[in-house]
């Protein structure tokens, strides 16, 4: 019963691993390039969904402070609070997977118009016949 | 943090990323994309972070999938897997 909470309580982390194994199956193998691709971004959201994850907690809200500004300022109890720090490592590993993304989809389009293909065993086959002559 | 729901969305999650490498389309595979990307947003602002959560719906759901359709539109639909 112990090994059952144990795993049932973790629901988080479970699904990460799931979404991140789907990402990296998507990236080994499939052979459409775009689908590579599409796998990549999967793989890079597991990993933000698990940060995320680790920042949380239960019975905690937003990490905003509520009367800030007055002179009768509460005392803060960090439990009842998030933790931001991952949250705002996250919002940089966002930015750069779009970047990523962006400069893929870039190469993609050239790859096209080299090869009027985007399917890598038939990029290797002309690959191939262009080394023969 | 809401258990249900959190588990609900992470299953529809999992189900929406299947799909999107497993359909025959690159389009549909753009738009099952962002159908993930958005549910993402979602538990990710029912766990409290509000702000990848923003920076998730814009970019991530918004962006990814404009550049997804364009690169699809002068590239081709077609995929073997």
């Amino acid at each position: 019963m112990d090994v059952m909470d144990f795993i049932i309580s973790k629901y988080n982390y479970w699904m990460y691993i799931i979404i991140m194994m789907i990402g990296f199956y998507a990236m080994i193998a499939k052979t459409n390039l775009v689908k590579k691709v599409l796998g990549m971004n999967i793989f890079q959201t597991a990993i933000i969904l698990f940060f995320v994850s680790i920042a949380s907690k239960r019975g905690a809200t937003i990490p905003i402070i509520q009367h800030g500004h007055g002179e009768a300022a509460d005392i803060i109890h960090t439990a009842q609070y998030m933790n931001p720090l991952p949250h705002v490592l996250m919002l940089t590993a966002i930015v750069v997977m779009v970047s990523t993304f962006g400069v893929a989809i870039a190469l993609l389009i050239l790859i096209y118009r080299r090869y009027n293909t985007l399917e890598e065993d038939e990029i290797l086959e002309i690959l191939r016949t262009e080394d023969g002559k | 943090m809401i258990w249900q729901l959190d588990i609900i969305l992470l299953i529809i999650v999992v189900i929406c990323a299947l799909a999107a490498i497993s359909v025959k389309d690159l389009l549909s595979s753009a738009i099952l994309f962002g159908a993930y990307s958005f549910l993402l947003c979602l538990v990710w602002a029912e766990m409290g972070a509000v702000d990848v959560a923003f920076t998730e719906a814009t970019v991530g759901a918004g962006i990814s999938t404009a550049f997804f359709i364009g690169a699809i539109y002068h590239t081709s639909r077609r995929t073997k897997d």
